[in-house]
């Protein structure tokens, strides 16, 4: 029983075990390239989706092929010119949105204003804002809400509405756990996702204290007509079967200095959304003067997103 | 309360002018020359053309008035239908008009009783229609506050960018304000009902 | 001295595939069985593939359900070979000894399927290499997940090269370098723990899901595996025993029996002090455990299966802590099976539904598994038996001495 050289046959060793780092990487990618191709195959992703990176990762030169193939993509698949924009955050702006929880009447219409907007799948169904009814007399309290209330007309006696949508945390719980760093948060607050770069496990899902986020389990279908053309990157650009998404704060919108569509549509003038780090905006005069409180604080996310009684 | 005030208002129609009318009107005569005829009462001028003291020039879209209901004139000349100020309910012409609006109120509380295409403040001065943000400030002052910072109403245009003013009438009926309860849009379709679509099967 | 350890290797693949091929009508029987629901199980899942996670009956209320919950069950059950890798290399205690390599092979054969059910759960696995380190973008170490990710593929490097080292040097009559094999299965003593550890972390660290952000989850998910894995290993010994001319001594079965007794009653422990404080406290976060336990406004689909794994536990428990039943073989696999029943709930679907449901924002969506994770499941348990089977198949020939070289290798010259 002497000490001997070890045998390293190790059938079980994964592949990576000798090499500079260059070619294990590529043997790597060579291999896993070869395997997952049929994969790939069988679901029409052509090789360039298939092998591209991390948005962050991305040379100006290689952003600049992705944006073209999107839209060329796009374009082909609806039959109209599609724009994918990659506006980049504005120096100096930090988003935030505000909610009079004394004015929502539930009427929904920013639901619909978003989906119009954003271009998520009609069948099946997804909406990223869900409007709560809550009972006056219980408060924010989510064992009593339902989002599925259809009385003839809205208020309803004795209700109040409470939408929630992606609340753009400043400590976000989804961007913590995500394992590939698919969806981060960017300088001007949004937290975005890389629908090229999502791998579908759903963790970010489970860890979302807001239900903000959705899945599309199947292949997402948009009507060529309601599609909105004018689309990010990071925003309202259609999605595919199987990655995450969730409320952008209209990136494709603020980021050219406009309102998201649910701010602009919404009736009783309810949302109330600026820029943090401005003093005059809109959205400071709201934090400073009313009574605002944030959902679910005590898991200290933070949220950017602050509900109000304007009233 | 309502009648108290419609006398006040009677009381400086047909009694004398008050003590700040004077000064005004000195100060109008005071420009007579090159300057327009001074109307014979203190007026506020409609929006654009110079502001009571303390507003800001605020644009806003032309008032939703009902179709052909404007100018006013067109029958309140003075001459085509007799000035009645008492209160009263309305059955001729504006019996359409419900007025839920506070306690004890009655049109010329906001109207101008002998200028119908102006409304008047409490404290008679008159403004124009696109300017009744004035006069409902007048009670309303925190909503006023709110709404020249742009926290009060419906937001649209460009978050750092010039601001898109509606007046409060675009929304609230000034007659009978409080918002009507409308229909809500669809409610989401349970996660049970979303099913596969195109051949798939569970 | 390489091309002889290659030469070696081929002759040991040759010989072994020789003996995948070689075996009783039972063997066969067993084998094509699996191979069947392994192809039924590809069929759904190119049917999931095609049309996508729609098929199952996972929606955003529910984002996760059977193939997380089989996964997880899984994790422990791949934890289990520690059970006998500590008594026997750490106390030298013989008659486990020679059988822990069956318990690695488990682990492995546990931790191939758990690798199938992360696999066919996410919604994109043409970019299941976004997740291998230096190839993808790993989320270290923020991401528990990618602990995961590095901790179950580096168990399962682990434990495949010392079954492999082992094996081969038996095939070669040469004796196992103890300086290699004892610090690798010394470090498997904590991978093993860590493994199961980090996978209680990933559901532990999320605020949103207050069942899950318990502080004694990971504790329990370690007495569940200790109480669960080892079972199924004491059925399969019992069969190898039968089948082979395998030797594994009484003793052995009923040491590892008594020390399952113990985690088991740990276990119930730390079940009954979760249900104290949510049932006590009674605050809002007690409407999971209320949903678990008694049913929650109306919904009482999890019930019956929470209290029948209550029920399989507490019986496993007596019947492994009396030595009486613990020594009859018809009560001790009666135990086995009850208890294995009883984790599979409390580890499966006993932990993923209520932990998500109600949802983050009060809604109740009742997830039943759809016949496509039903037959996607049964491929990839089918997958996992059937390596452990043909491992098996050529493994316990060569700790018989059966299958080997006619002499002993030759040394490697010094």
């Amino acid at each position: 029983m002497s000490a001997r050289r070890p045998f390293s046959a190790g059938g079980a060793v994964s592949p990576a075990a000798e090499g500079s780092p260059s070619r294990r990487r590529f043997l790597a990618v060579a291999g896993t390239a070869a395997v997952a191709a049929a994969l790939a195959g069988c679901k029409g992703t052509s090789t360039e989706e298939f092998l591209q990176r991390n948005f962050r990762e991305l040379s100006k030169e290689e952003v600049r092929e992705v944006i073209a193939r999107l839209e060329r993509e796009y374009s082909a698949k609806f039959h109209r010119k599609v724009r994918v924009g990659n506006e980049p955050p504005i120096p100096g702006v930090l988003f935030g949105y505000a909610l009079d929880l004394s004015r929502c009447v539930g009427c929904r219409r920013c639901v619909y204003a978003c989906v119009k907007e954003n271009n998520p799948s009609r069948q099946p169904q997804i909406q990223w804002i869900r409007v709560l009814q809550m009972d006056k007399d219980k408060g924010v309290d989510l064992q009593h809400a339902t989002p599925y209330y259809d009385p003839e007309k809205v208020p309803e006696e004795g209700h109040f509405y409470m939408p929630v949508q992606c609340h753009q945390c400043k400590n976000p719980p989804c961007v913590k756990v995500c394992p590939v760093k698919a969806t981060w948060k960017e300088p001007d607050g949004i937290t975005v996702i890389d629908y090229n770069w999502c791998i579908g496990c759903r963790y970010c899902m489970a860890a979302c204290p807001y239900g903000a986020r959705r899945f599309n389990w199947d292949e997402p279908h948009i009507p060529p007509q309601d599609l909105n053309p004018e689309t990010h990157y990071f925003g309202n650009r259609p999605r595919y079967r199987g990655v995450v998404e969730k409320c952008t704060f209209c990136i494709q919108r603020t980021r050219k200095g406009l309102y998201p569509a649910c701010v602009e549509i919404c009736p009783t003038g309810s949302r109330k959304f600026g820029n943090l780090l401005d003093p005059q905006s809109e959205i400071r005069y709201v934090l400073e003067t009313k009574r605002v409180f944030l959902f679910k604080e005590e898991l200290n996310t933070e949220p950017r997103f602050y509900y109000f009684y304007g009233v | 309360m309502g009648i108290r005030g419609g006398d006040w208002i009677r009381r400086q129609r047909l009694g004398g002018v008050p003590a700040w009318g004077a000064l005004l009107a000195a100060c109008f005569a005071a420009s007579w020359l090159g300057a327009q005829t001074p109307p014979p009462r203190e007026t506020a001028p409609t929006a654009g053309e110079g502001q009571p003291p303390g507003a800001e020039e605020i644009q806003v879209p032309p008032p939703p008035f009902t179709e052909g209901i404007f100018p006013c004139t067109q029958c309140h000349d003075g001459k085509t239908v007799p000035l009645n100020t008492r209160p009263r309910n309305l059955v001729d012409m504006h019996d359409d008009v419900v007025l839920r609006h506070g306690t004890d109120r009655w049109c010329l509380d906001c109207h101008s009783a002998d200028q119908r295409d102006h409304l008047h403040l409490v404290d008679g001065r008159l403004i124009g229609f696109s300017e009744s943000y004035l006069l409902c400030g007048q009670c309303h002052g925190d909503k006023l506050r709110d709404w020249k910072v742009g926290v009060h109403g419906k937001r649209t245009g460009s978050w750092n960018g010039q601001k898109r003013y509606l007046l409060c009438v675009h929304c609230h009926n000034p007659h009978s304000p409080r918002f009507a309860p409308l229909k809500p849009l669809p409610p989401p379709v349970p996660p049970k009902e979303i099913v596969p679509t195109k051949g798939g099967t569970p | 001295m390489r091309k002889e350890n290659f030469r070696l290797l081929a002759r040991f693949c040759a010989g072994g595939l020789r003996l995948l091929f070689a075996g009783s009508r039972s063997y066969y029987a067993w084998v094509a069985f699996l191979l069947a629901l392994v192809g039924v199980g590809t069929l759904a899942y190119l049917g999931q593939l095609r049309h996508g996670l729609i098929q199952t009956s996972m929606r955003d209320q529910v984002s996760w359900g059977f193939y997380i919950g089989n996964f997880t069950f899984l994790v422990g059950v791949a934890a289990a070979a520690v059970m006998l890798v500590i008594p026997a290399y750490v106390y030298e205690w013989k008659p486990i000894k020679e059988i822990t390599l069956l318990g690695e092979v488990l682990a492995i054969a546990a931790l191939v399927m758990c690798l199938g059910f992360v696999l066919v759960d996410i919604g994109r696995p043409d970019r299941f290499w976004h997740i291998i380190p230096f190839v993808g973008l790993l989320n270290f170490p923020s991401s528990l997940l990618a602990w995961d990710v590095l901790a179950l593929n580096g168990y399962l490097g682990l434990n495949g090269f010392i079954v492999l080292y082992l094996l081969f040097s038996a095939y070669t009559r040469r004796p196992y370098a103890k300086r290699l094999v004892y610090p690798l299965v010394f470090l498997s003593i904590p991978m093993a723990v860590s493994i199961h550890t980090v996978t209680a972390y990933l559901y532990n660290g999320l605020g949103a899901r207050p069942y899950w952000n318990s502080a004694i989850l990971a504790p329990r998910f370690l007495t569940s595996a200790f109480c669960s894995g080892p079972a199924i290993l004491l059925i399969l010994l019992q069969i190898l025993r039968k089948q082979t001319r395998l030797e594994i001594k009484d003793e052995a079965i009923f040491k590892i029996a008594e020390l399952m007794a113990y985690a088991m009653g740990i276990n119930l422990f730390l079940t009954a002090a979760e249900a104290f404080k949510e049932f006590y406290t009674n605050s809002q976060e007690a409407v999971y455990i209320r949903y678990l336990y008694v049913g929650y406004k109306g919904h009482t689909t999890l019930v019956p299966f929470a209290w029948a794994s209550v029920a399989c536990g507490l019986a496993a428990f007596l019947l492994f802590l009396i030595p009486r039943t613990r020594k009859n073989w018809v009560t001790l696999n009666a135990g086995c099976v009850l208890i294995y029943a009883s984790v599979y709930i409390e580890k499966g679907m006993g932990l993923i539904i209520p932990g998500l449901t109600p949802d983050t924002l009060g809604e109740i969506y009742t997830y039943r598994p759809s016949s496509t994770e039903f037959l996607v499941a049964a491929g990839i348990f089918a997958v996992g038996f059937l390596v452990f089977t043909l491992a098996l198949k050529v493994a316990v020939p060569i700790m018989l001495g059966e299958f080997s070289l006619p002499d002993p290798a030759p040394k490697p010259p010094r």
